[in-house]
């Protein structure tokens, strides 16, 4: 296809990846696209990329506004720190990008929403296991040590997507996105043939559109964990009793954990016509949970089976707490 | 300070607990006005996103009513409630909220007086508990 001749084009395009709270799979992501990434630096100047190139955030701070075509925002913003790069990066790019589930849904790093700094902070520096802290000492934004003063950045009590700390232009969406959904990404913006600003680019399909399991009419009686089913069935999981996010869950991935015999997550986050990741997913199990003999059954006998679903806002919200309806745990006092 | 007064979001099925509650109103029965009724064909129709949604919003509880078992209009609506909302209860308590701020319950179209009672003792429980937390931290 020819390339148009929009200003993006003139020179070579430029582009950045910056990682905020994420795990580094996104940057992965991004090399898995394999040679493709010849592609990619032959049209395009990667000027900022802290996980692969030498670069500082004072040469960011440096660039004119909008010098940045395109900036590709992974992780999820809990520090203060992650939130100044994101107003940095908005302002020196004329495309910012959500990619992974991290920086469009808030991710993994986005279940801490359960908790809050104090919290995270005990377990992670005082009440683990295998640490030694008798003094208790943990991260403080300030402090003095015989040189001067140390600073560190804030550490948020509620982790926040990136679109609920800046404007963003796109979305990428899974953990992490396919070398396919980055590559559809990327030639999209080369060839100008961008859909709409604030749209996800991927499919509007569910990941059970798009898996492989035969499905029939859904109905459960008891749930099974992955680990307690000796043999996976040539059929649909949830008929199988296991929990599996692909009624709740876009699709683009083609179905890869499927194609594992492991059920989905839910990295891909809510259908395009859904408000709430967990809401759809509750709606849709108690459906077909216990639907054999209801007349008969007593709400005892409904209370045990719903109790077999453990811990229901870790498996409904994997991926999105921070952006669903109830982005937080209510903390007692 | 003046006493607390909670609102309450009431989705009520439109063949049983709507005549219900209406029943309570024509027969001049007395019940907390703090419930505001939202009219729905099936307490199968009523989506947990609808309750998180009212929660969020600030809405200090939440009751869903639909017919007794047997007699849902559309066979096994009030089934799919009840499990519904069970799930969802277990879910809120994990977000720190208070489970007795969601109710499901049967009442038929003959129970005016059930919605009556069902109403003020809802209204009573809701002020033990106080406001909906949430109206602070989102
Ligand atoms: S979206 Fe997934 S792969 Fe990407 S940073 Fe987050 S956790 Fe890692
Ligand atoms: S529920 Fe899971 S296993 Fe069943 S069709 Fe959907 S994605 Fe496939
Ligand atoms: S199947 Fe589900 S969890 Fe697996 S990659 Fe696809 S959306 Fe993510
Ligand atoms: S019609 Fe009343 S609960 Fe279904």
């Amino acid at each position: 296809m020819p390339k148009k001749d929009s200003s993006i084009q003139k020179e070579k395009m430029r582009i950045s990846f910056y990682w905020a709270a994420s795990c580094g799979g996104c940057e992965i992501a991004v090399l898995d696209i394999d040679e493709k990434i010849l592609d990619v630096v032959a049209i395009a100047d990667i000027l900022f990329w802290p996980v692969a190139i030498d670069t500082k955030y004072k040469d960011v701070e440096e660039m004119s506004d909008k010098y940045i075509d395109v900036c590709f925002f992974n992780g999820a913003i809990r520090t203060e720190e992650q939130e100044e790069m994101a107003f940095l990066l908005r302002k020196k790019s004329k495309i910012l990008v959500a990619f992974g589930a991290c920086a469009v849904h808030g991710g993994i790093p986005g279940l801490a929403n359960v908790a809050n700094k104090k919290e995270v902070f005990d377990v992670a520096y005082i009440d683990n296991p295998s640490t030694d802290n008798k003094d208790k000492i943990v991260p403080k934004t300030k402090s003095k040590v015989k040189e001067g003063e140390l600073t560190l950045p804030e550490f948020f009590d509620t982790v926040k997507s990136l679109d609920q700390t800046v404007e963003v232009d796109y979305y990428l969406h899974g953990c992490p996105p396919t070398a396919d959904q980055i590559m559809t990404a990327f030639n999209a913006i080369v060839e100008d043939r961008l859909p709409p600003k604030g749209s996800v680019i991927g499919p509007l399909k569910s990941v059970c559109d798009e898996c492989r399991f035969e499905k029939t009419t859904k109905k459960i009686q008891k749930i099974r964990r992955v680990y307690e089913v000796d043999k996976i069935e040539e059929k649909c999981l949830l008929e199988q009793g296991i929990i599996c996010m692909g009624p709740a869950t876009r699709g683009g991935c083609n179905a890869r954990c499927l194609d594992a015999n492991m059920p989905c997550t839910g990295c891909g986050g809510p259908t395009p016509n859904s408000l709430d990741q967990g809401g759809k997913m509750i709606s849709s199990l108690a459906s077909i949970l216990g639907v054999e003999g209801e007349e008969a059954m007593s709400d005892e006998e409904v209370d045990t089976l719903i109790r077999e679903i453990v811990d229901p806002l870790g498996t409904f919200y994997k991926y999105t707490l921070p952006t669903s309806i109830i982005n937080r745990k209510v903390m007692k006092e | 300070m003046s006493e607390f007064e909670p609102n309450i979001i009431g989705f009520l099925c439109n063949w049983c607990s709507y005549a219900g509650a209406d029943l309570a109103g024509t027969s001049r029965m007395k019940y907390p006005a703090n419930i505001k009724t939202i009219r729905v064909m099936c307490s199968g129709r009523v989506d947990p996103v609808y309750i998180l949604e009212a929660l969020k919003k600030g809405a200090d509880g939440v009751l869903v009513a639909g017919c007794h078992p047997g007699d849902c209009h559309y066979q096994s609506g009030n089934y799919k409630a009840n499990r519904r909302m069970k799930l969802l209860k277990t879910m809120l308590v994990e977000l720190g909220l208070e489970p007795e701020r969601v109710r499901f319950e049967y009442v038929s179209a003959s129970e005016g007086k059930k919605y009556a009672d069902l109403i003020l003792e809802m209204t009573e429980e809701i002020k033990r508990l106080g406001p909906n937390p949430l109206k602070k931290i989102i």
